[in-house]
């Protein structure tokens, strides 16, 4: 397939990186310079221009392309480069956007502004947030099959009650499937002897309620639910984001934004938020609203640094668990080193939800496990599909190692993979995949 | 050296002589009435004749008025003054006659005063209903004039301004500013993308409850339940129950009327204190929408409470220990509404209802002299008064919506207290209200009370040099009453009784009250500002 990435910033570099490999990459931006060095650093074609005009895309022979990512930092640029795209070809084309009104109207109608895929930045780094707050203990969670099944990745600690409990001993949960074991950055798959050892993560997937479940046996002190006080620092559109989707949930978090207009803003737009105006590194506010108490504290102020720094008081002051958005993805895992608990950067996010369109075969969802170790896969089952009306135990022998068929839902009903479940055409399958077999999984489900 | 006035006072004199030009067409009505009794037409056809002929002279002092958001307030202002002024001159002719041309039908009328004239036609158009009458009955007035008594309040209960703005072309530009002047509550709502439009909406919803009004307390003669509530008295209260008026040509206003005839004026007592936006939005098919105002629901939690309260005081006896000696009602009339509410669920409950709603809604109207009731229910009935209809309704005093926030507002300063870094804003069923209007309804509520407090110690003052021997509960329901465009207060100014003893000055002061109340005091207070007339 070929595929013109319009903008060379973060995320367009790091969706080039992911496609180089099985794709034909063309990257377009404006920045000479920037064209010239991914040239170089990646196996894809530099074109120099401006990728809202038909000549520089022509340029780029956009006659010829399957795929535009627009991924510019700018929402405007990225929108009229689709419009561009769809008047001179028939191109898919993928828009990235921040500011959730765009996404509203695109999802009104999908023909909107000539943009086949819509992503929203603030909205999905929101989004993945408040799973996380739902689920203390995770690392990350993913929802599939309309939110039916989610994939979680939770860390073990040593006093957890799981630790060095077998994988047996630990599956208490009718609807749950241990797919997978990270230890040490590599990806095993377990067996129903292996040990889960401190500082391990553990890879489930199930129904909502018995990740839920599984969470509490993981870290029974850090109980779920709405009782739970959320604190968010900053009020950027994520932080609002995160407020106003944990106000959905019956949240009522507390918001602390340093600039005054903004603040009531914000307070306009979140009738169940107490929002605050103070300085979130000023340490007597602090203490007096007692924030140490929180359960959990996301920092969403534009820089990374200031993040790492609230982050670490937040900590210090006894919140259970930080969150913290990191701009710059290559900060995550340092951050995370320091004492951050869960660094979340916007772009890797948006950048994993934009890999899955680019994927060959029938997968509709893809969540990307340790930056691309494994991933795991929503596939909907056709009936040259190898798994199609035959019982699970039979078909896995068809299928490479390092695959786990860890849910199906059929008609939008949970039904939970056991050796004898025999899948049908139009079943939604969820299959965690090691990165090195995902091509041959693909082709063969 | 000569001060330039900033406000093209000719602009809005113009504009307030083609309102009054207009004044005509209503006149016609009691002429017409006038003409089927058999009674004299020399008022309403003098009125007319005067209102064409200063209307057109205004009118000519400027050939294309400009109007900008200061010949607004003037334009109001006056408007509501020569309105009342005319509007006084048929009880002048018929006590005068039109010496030395016509003799005067009733020259023992109390109207024969000129500030009496002008404090009836003040009280008419402001909606208050408080009157000097005297003697309310057809042997001292003609039925055609007690028909023009009852059609002033009709006219200003939706607002002569907002009237206008709906039929006359030449004020579609200005007309929010004017409508925003004049309309009752914070700012008007914009119903359609002509204010002329929205102005006709507004009218023609209150067109239609008068007229199903009047139908339904019509149908109680021909129905033959209540033989009072003639095709007169039922035009007569039609057009005095919506504009929140409660003028009656009934002495003993509402109680003269049946149980049933009370039953069927609460509903539009409350119709009337109500936001008339809420009566088009209705209409237009979105029905939920009453029931999701905060305003509307909070204003039925209120008048709720106060008919709790009031019933649960008439149902336990609680009336005056005796009749006062020269009151508006006597022992005799005292056994008997003790005997027939106390213990009563019905007679309790409907006076309770009835009461309420006409005193929150501003109406005015009486079920029965509450003057006998006990202090419990006076208090909570003067409590009342300073409560007012919705936003947007032909009601009185301060408005319900305005307690409504500054409720909300007091909570949140208490929250602050202690999170002072929260920021918190006052919310109007889900949507945030602004920091400076927020400081407006402050500012109208304080300006409101203060001008209450300075009337009742003028008017106490005036009352004591005069000699009338007035009581607290008398001077301080006197003067809310007024600026609230109530209308009966209590004691010998109760419901039964008149303003008739009131001096020259107090009865001034009451007009001015009326006029600055009606119009929510800021358009009339800011002509008296100097920066007003300068640049």
């Amino acid at each position: 397939m070929r595929v013109v990435i319009v903008g060379a910033g973060q995320v367009g570099s790091s969706i080039a990186a992911d496609l180089a490999g099985t794709h034909e990459v063309i990257v377009v931006d404006c920045d000479a310079d920037r064209v010239e060095e991914l040239n170089y650093s990646l196996d894809v074609l530099g074109v120099t221009g401006d990728g809202t005009s038909v000549s520089t895309l022509e340029e780029a022979g956009i006659e010829d392309v399957d795929m535009v990512i627009a991924s510019t930092d700018d929402d405007e640029t990225n929108i009229v480069v689709c419009s561009t795209v769809k008047a001179v070809s028939d191109a898919f084309t993928i828009a990235r956007v921040k500011n959730t009104e765009y996404l509203r109207t695109w999802e009104r109608s999908k023909r909107a502004f000539g943009v086949d895929f819509m992503v929203c930045t603030n909205l999905l780094a929101a989004e993945s947030i408040v799973r996380m707050i739902g689920l203390p203990a995770a690392r990350d969670v993913d929802p599939f099959a309309g939110g039916q099944v989610q994939m979680a990745e939770f860390e073990v600690d040593a006093d957890s009650p799981v630790a060095n409990q077998t994988v047996a001993e630990a599956d208490r949960f009718d609807s749950l499937t241990f797919v997978a074991i990270l230890r040490n950055g590599c990806v095993e798959i377990v067996r129903g002897e292996t040990v889960i050892e401190p500082d391990d993560r553990v890879v489930v997937i199930g129904s909502p309620e018995s990740v839920q479940e599984f969470a509490r046996s993981v870290a029974p002190n850090e109980s779920p639910g709405t009782a739970e006080e959320v604190v968010i620092v900053g009020g950027s559109e994520i932080g609002y984001h995160v407020a106003r989707l944990l106000e959905e949930r019956d949240f009522t978090p507390r918001l602390i934004e340093r600039d005054g207009e903004r603040a009531r803003e914000l307070a306009e737009r979140l009738p169940k938020t107490v929002v605050m105006e103070s300085d979130a590194t000023d340490i007597e506010f602090l203490e007096r609203e007692h924030i140490g108490d929180a359960d959990a504290v996301v920092s969403a102020l534009d820089s990374d640094e200031k993040n790492l720094l609230v982050s670490l008081l937040a900590a210090r002051m006894g919140v259970e668990r930080t969150i913290a958005i990191i701009d710059a993805a290559e900060y995550v895992d340092l951050f995370e080193t320091v004492g951050v608990d869960v660094g979340v950067s916007p772009r890797g996010v948006v950048a994993e939800e934009i890999s899955r369109f680019t994927l060959d075969g029938d997968a509709e969802n893809v969540a990307l496990i340790e930056s691309d170790k494994a991933e795991v896969l929503e596939i909907e089952i056709d009936a040259e599909s190898v798994l199609a009306g035959r019982p699970i135990q039979e078909s896995a022998r068809d299928l490479p190692p390092g695959v786990v068929i860890g849910a199906i839902t059929r008609e939008r009903e949970f039904i939970t993979p056991r050796g004898d479940t025999v899948i049908k055409v139009g079943d939604h399958v969820v299959v965690f995949a090691d990165i090195d077999v995902v091509d041959d999984v693909t082709a063969q489900l | 050296m000569s001060v330039q006035l900033r406000v093209d006072v000719r602009a809005s004199l113009s504009l307030v002589g083609s309102v009054l030009k207009y004044l005509a067409v209503p006149l016609c009505l009691p002429l017409v009435v006038a003409l089927y009794y058999g009674e004299t037409v020399v008022p309403f056809v003098a009125t007319i004749a005067l209102t064409v002929a200063v209307g057109v002279g205004l009118e000519r002092l400027h050939r294309d008025p400009d109007l900008r958001a200061r010949e607004g307030f003037l334009m109001v202002a006056l408007t509501w003054l020569t309105v009342a002024l005319i509007g006084a001159v048929p009880y002048l002719i018929e006590a005068h006659g039109l010496p030395p041309l016509i003799a005067a039908t009733h020259p023992g009328s109390t109207l024969a005063n000129p500030e009496n004239a002008l404090f009836e036609a003040m009280s008419g158009f402001t909606t208050t209903g408080a009157t000097v009458l005297g003697d309310i009955s057809f042997e001292s007035h003609t039925r055609s004039v007690m028909l023009w008594r009852q059609l002033t309040q009709w006219l200003g209960g939706m607002g002569i301004v907002v009237l206008a703005v709906a039929i006359l072309p030449e004020l579609s530009v200005g007309g929010a500013q004017l409508m925003d002047a004049e309309a009752p509550g914070p700012g008007i709502e914009k119903l359609t993308p002509r204010i002329a439009e929205t102005a006709r909406a507004l009218w023609g919803a209150y067109l239609g409850l008068t007229l199903l009004e009047i139908l339904l307390l019509y149908s109680l003669s021909v129905a033959g339940i209540d033989d009072g509530m003639t095709l007169y008295n039922a035009v007569a209260h039609g057009l005095t129950t919506m504009p929140t008026g409660g003028f009656s040509p009934e002495a003993r206003s509402i109680e003269a009327f049946s149980a049933a005839a009370q039953w069927i004026i609460i509903p539009f007592m409350i119709a009337a204190g109500t936001n008339f936006a809420l009566f088009w939005h209705v209409l237009s098919g979105d029905s939920t929408r009453l029931f999701r105002d905060a305003e509307f629901k909070f204003y039925l939690g209120v008048l709720g409470t106060f008919t709790a309260l009031l019933a649960g005081v008439l149902f336990t006896g609680g009336f005056a220990a005796t009749a006062p000696a020269g009151g508006t009602y006597d022992a005799v009339y005292l056994d008997g509404v003790s005997a027939a509410i106390a213990g009563q669920a019905e007679p309790a409950i409907r006076h309770a209802l009835f009461q309420a709603a006409a005193i929150v809604t501003t109406t005015g109207y009486a079920s029965m002299d509450f003057n006998a009731w006990g202090p419990a229910g006076k208090g909570i009935l003067l409590f009342g008064i300073f409560v007012g209809g919705s936003a947007g309704s032909t009601g009185g005093a301060v408005k319900i919506v305005r307690w409504y926030v500054i409720l909300k507002a007091v909570r949140r300063e208490l929250f602050t207290t202690a999170h002072p870094e929260a920021v918190r804003p006052v919310r109007l069923g889900g949507n945030p209200i602004d920091e400076r209007a927020l400081r407006g309804i402050y500012a109208f509520t304080s300006l409101y009370l203060a001008l209450f407090v300075l009337a009742a110690v003028l008017f106490f003052l005036d009352a004591h040099r005069v000699g009338l021997s007035v009581t607290v509960l008398e001077v301080v329901s006197v003067s809310a009453t007024a600026i609230g465009n109530v209308g009966p207060a209590f004691g010998q100014f109760g419901p039964m009784g008149g303003y008739l003893s009131l001096s020259e000055p107090s009865k001034l002061l009451f007009v001015f009250l009326m006029w600055i109340g009606r119009l929510e005091i800021l358009p009339v207070l800011v002509l008296l500002m100097p920066e007003y007339w300068q640049r």
